[in-house]
């Protein structure tokens, strides 16, 4: 058995399989276990957990000791990336080397990234993702710049500005694009996690006393500067235009799910329209109709990182379940209600942070939309108009969008709008971009290793 | 619903047959069952390279690499095609040999190549392997973007009048009387005395409607690209060799991206439409590639991609007039090098049904040469 | 010891500086980091940019952080290829924020 990430998902998922006797390979691209969400700090870093992760600390210093004490149990191999898929082969590349690793049962539990959508400016020298941002302070201990200015929507948005103004690093301020009103409409959506809604608004709270500016409803209209950001300029909920100072700008809205490898597989996807995304098509326990591939964690469905510990476990369970073994029935029983309860909450965060399609749609035709080969909304409207591309695989054809380094991971979802607004017709009517190995680059100098 | 010609299948093929016929003044209406270009039109490494094509072909090629030139005169738009060049290199003297021979034979073909010596080799692109001995250049080769150029040439097609029909699905050919009624999936029949099929690798099982089956397989190109690096590649290269494994070839557009394709072939299905590129192949490819190219030790490959090719065994494509049935054409099987010659095979088909003859030599391909399998 | 600099940069160093210095090459000018810097940090800390954009864009310095976006690939002084946000610094590695020299790319063989 192969689990792939090593984040709260795949580490449960690699407890829970080790628990049973068995010893599963891990797979993971970083140089430690932990993903995103509990990613460690570099090794001769001294900050403590609770600096690192705040009231989160707790769960990462549980998950990380859970893990660390897998040694010798599982085959763990970081640093390593699983670059493509095929008959149940899975293929991957450790320092230059590739090997084939057959398998019974996959877990994919490859998380997430921001969901970004483009606005002009946003390939500038000082603009990153959201959690590109907090890695930055997480990972390495610095800020992305003196006055960072963090854009977008999603929970990540408050966190990060409030981990900013706590690290000294006070933002300049804090844009947001949904109104406040649908914060407020999903608030009984988001009460199914009370200490999550309290932190929300503890960072709220904390950010206005430091004086921050926070805005609600904002439409962004440009990151400027030459070759630096220099401001931020944005049309308030009220219709005035503004323009704040800033040297560096983090954002995101909200998230998307890193699917490369489930779609590699072969695996159904489904259109999730309250998000406007594709997901691989799971059972509630993470079993894919693809046999022998579940998919666990933010990877498979954006519930977030308790979310993701248990769904990783239950999806070692079911992988245990097929396989034939004896599975303990009440907790798989208990995990599936944690993960209902869960699935509430991601519907809430839907509602208090929806991904701004308008704006998407709405941005202008030279901005670039891929930042990998610098492609444009005008390029994608002109596959999607002049050269009639009904849906994005054709259009990636005819314009080159998403046909660079990063796969469409970062201009996908936006890509996909313009592409559904040119033709006027509905989102899901356009599709989503096919995966296509490797799915991250891969050196020409690498050399076959290991058969399977 | 009536027109002169029908064709089926709207690759490179049919589509620039819609093109030509419509200059000549016919009435066309093409039927592509997903969207133009689609298959192994759009997947294809684009070659646009006469060079090494059997010394019979050259008329055709010559014909078609014409075209090439007049592309943006003659639909609006040149498809990124560059005449930089088309370099073959090999690795033994014995091929060193042939491909000097091709070069003297190919001459009277109206292709003049360039034999170059190891040091001459070189001297030119002294980023080629030591491996590599000799080489044979055509100033006249290049390439162009395939995903661009048949939905480029179709939609030329449509402006000049055909009919072009994406996303209308072929679900029965009969006869009756002079006309070839052809019932398109949701959108009852069409008519026409004459029928071009352009259908690919499911050109097969059309011809097998009128009593011609064909020994068709079906292959995938191994294709991959890599990121966008400084332009320092003009022409096209590839590797001259009797192993397929050898064969590797490549080409950088000017953007910097660089396309490769070669090592070997992979599965590929007319019934399911899926193909596969190999992760053993990419792999292979990279040190195939190497070989030839060591500076591609230092870059990535970011992605692959492969498609439905369709092959015969004597590797010959299957153009011109049925056997059996009057009016019925057919142009397919291409065997992975139709890129090149495709505006050229519109062309010819075009010039065939409209005045019943051509002026380039095609009785090679045609159909009959498989009547043994007639049942 | 060379001194490094806490706020000349575009990343500014908020805490963990109590680390040895290492150092580096950026464009053949000396770059001071720390150990445990990712090659991101360790040259935008310096003030400089990452890359320049392939397709005439301007400078380009990152955006994911966590090998997704593919945004931060540069060019080592040997014609290699390092993604800088996932690669640690090491003394003496030599960077190059563009490749405009042919002996960078594609190496004589």
């Amino acid at each position: 058995m192969i689990i792939v990430g090593a984040g709260p998902a795949g580490m449960r998922a690699a407890e829970a399989l080790a628990a049973a006797g068995i010893r599963p390979t891990v797979i993971d691209e970083g140089q430690l276990s932990g993903g995103q969400i509990y990613r460690r700090q570099p090794v001769n870093f001294t900050r403590r957990y609770e600096a690192l992760y705040g009231a989160d600390a707790k769960k990462a210093r549980a998950l990380h000791k859970a893990f660390n004490a897998l040694q010798g149990r599982i085959d763990y191999r970081p640093e390593t990336l699983a670059w493509n898929l095929r008959d149940d082969v899975l293929h991957i590349v450790t320092d230059g080397v590739a090997a084939a690793l057959r398998f019974d049962a996959l877990i994919l539990a490859t998380g997430a990234t921001d969901r970004l959508a483009p606005i002009a400016g946003w390939t500038l020298p000082g603009c990153y993702s959201l959690g590109g941002a907090q890695i930055a302070l997480k990972a390495q201990a610095c800020s992305i710049g003196a006055r960072p200015l963090f854009l977008g929507t999603g929970p990540l948005l408050y966190l990060l500005a409030y981990q900013y103004l706590k690290a000294g690093a006070p933002p300049a301020a804090v844009l947001d694009t949904a109104p406040f009103a649908a914060q407020v409409k999903a608030l009984p959506d988001l009460a199914v996690r009370p200490g999550f809604l309290a932190r929300g608004l503890m960072f709220r709270a904390r950010l206005r006393a430091a004086g921050i500016l926070i805005e609600n409803g904002v439409e962004p209209l440009a990151i400027e500067g030459e070759g630096k950001v220099a401001a931020v300029r944005y049309r308030t909920a009220g219709g005035t235009e503004r323009r704040i100072a800033c040297d560096a700008v983090g954002m995101g809205f909200h998230l998307r799910s890193e699917t490369q490898l489930a779609d590699l597989a072969g695996c159904p996807f489904l259109f999730d329209a309250a998000t406007g995304q594709w997901r691989p098509d799971a059972d509630r326990d993470g079993r894919t109709p693809r046999a022998g591939i579940y998919v666990a964690g933010d990877g498979a469905r954006l519930l977030g990182a308790d979310a993701a510990e248990a769904a990783g476990r239950l999806a070692a369970l079911a992988a245990l379940t097929d396989r034939g073994m004896e599975v303990d029935m009440a907790e798989v029983a208990r995990l599936r209600r944690r993960m209902e309860r869960l699935d509430r909450f991601r519907r809430g965060l839907a509602t208090a942070f929806p991904w701004p399609a308008r704006l998407a749609c709405a941005v202008a035709d030279e901005v670039i939309v891929c930042r990998c080969e610098a492609i444009t909304a005008g390029n994608i409207r002109e596959a999607a108009v002049g050269k009639d591309a009904p849906e994005l695989n054709r259009a990636k054809a005819l314009s080159r969008i998403g046909m660079g380094r990063c796969q469409g991971r970062f201009c996908s979802s936006a890509a996909a709008e313009i592409l559904a607004e040119a033709r006027n017709v509905p989102l899901a009517e356009v599709g989503r971009l096919r995966g296509q190995a490797p799915i991250k680059p891969l050196s020409m100098a690498t050399v076959k290793g290991e058969r399977p | 619903m009536q027109a002169d010609i029908i064709i089926v299948g709207g690759g490179i093929m049919g589509a620039s047959a819609a093109f030509f016929l419509r200059r000549r003044g016919k009435s066309v209406i093409l039927l592509e069952r997903g969207l133009v270009g689609q298959q192994a039109s759009g997947v294809n490494f684009g070659n646009v390279r006469r060079q090494g094509r059997y010394l019979q072909q050259l008329p055709l090629a010559n014909r078609s690499r014409a075209i090439w030139d007049r592309l943006p005169e003659l639909i609006g738009e040149d498809c990124e095609f560059v005449a930089s060049g088309h370099l073959r290199v090999c690795y033994t003297r014995e091929q060193a040999d042939k491909m000097e021979a091709y070069s003297q034979d190919a001459r009277d073909y109206g292709l003049d190549l360039e034999m170059l010596s190891s040091n001459a080799l070189r001297a030119r692109f002294p980023y080629l392997g030591r491996e590599t001995i000799a080489g044979c250049y055509d100033p006249s080769g290049g390439h162009a973007n395939p995903r661009l150029t048949a939905p480029a040439i179709g939609r030329a097609a449509r402006r000049a009048g055909a009919d072009v029909r994406e996303e209308a699905e072929v679900v029965g050919i009969a006869k009756a009387g002079d006309d070839f009624v052809v019932e398109v999936k949701g959108q009852g029949e069409l008519r026409a005395p004459m029928l071009l099929i352009t259908a690919g690798a499911w050109g097969g099982k059309l011809s097998a409607l009128f009593g011609e089956p064909v020994p068709l397989a079906v292959h995938g190109p191994q294709m991959t690209v890599t990121e966008p690096l400084p332009y320092r590649i003009a022409p096209t290269i590839g590797v001259s060799t009797p192993h397929l494994h050898e064969t590797v070839y490549f080409r950088q557009v000017k953007r910097g991206n660089i396309i490769c394709g070669g090592f070997a072939r992979g599965p590929a299905s007319n019934e399911t439409n899926r193909a596969t590129v190999l992760p053993e192949a990419i792999l292979g490819q990279m040190e195939q590639l190497r070989r030839v190219m060591p500076g591609f030790a230092n870059v990535s490959t970011i992605r692959s991609w492969s498609g439905i090719e369709s092959y015969l065994p004597d590797d010959v494509p299957i153009m011109g007039p049925s056997a059996t049935t009057p009016g019925l054409y057919y142009a397919f099987g291409f065997c992975g090098a139709g890129f090149q010659i495709g505006p050229g095979v519109g062309d010819v088909m075009a010039e065939l049904i409209a005045t019943g003859a051509t002026t380039t030599p095609i009785a090679q391909y045609g159909i009959s040469r498989f009547a043994s399998l007639a049942p | 010891m060379a001194e490094i600099s806490m706020s000349a940069g575009r990343f500014r160093r908020l805490g963990e500086t109590d680390r040895p210095s290492v150092e580096i090459e950026v464009d053949g000018e000396q770059v001071v980091a720390l150990e445990g810097d990712s090659l991101l940090v360790a040259v935008l800390a310096s003030g400089r940019t990452l890359r320049r954009s392939e397709f005439g864009d301007g400078d380009r310095s990152g955006f994911c952080l966590m090998g997704a976006c593919q945004d931060c690939w540069m060019w080592t002084a040997e014609g290699g290829r390092v993604r800088a946000c996932t690669t640690p610094v090491r003394a003496g590695l030599r960077l190059i924020t563009q490749a405009m020299s042919e002996d960078l790319w594609p190496i004589p063989a």
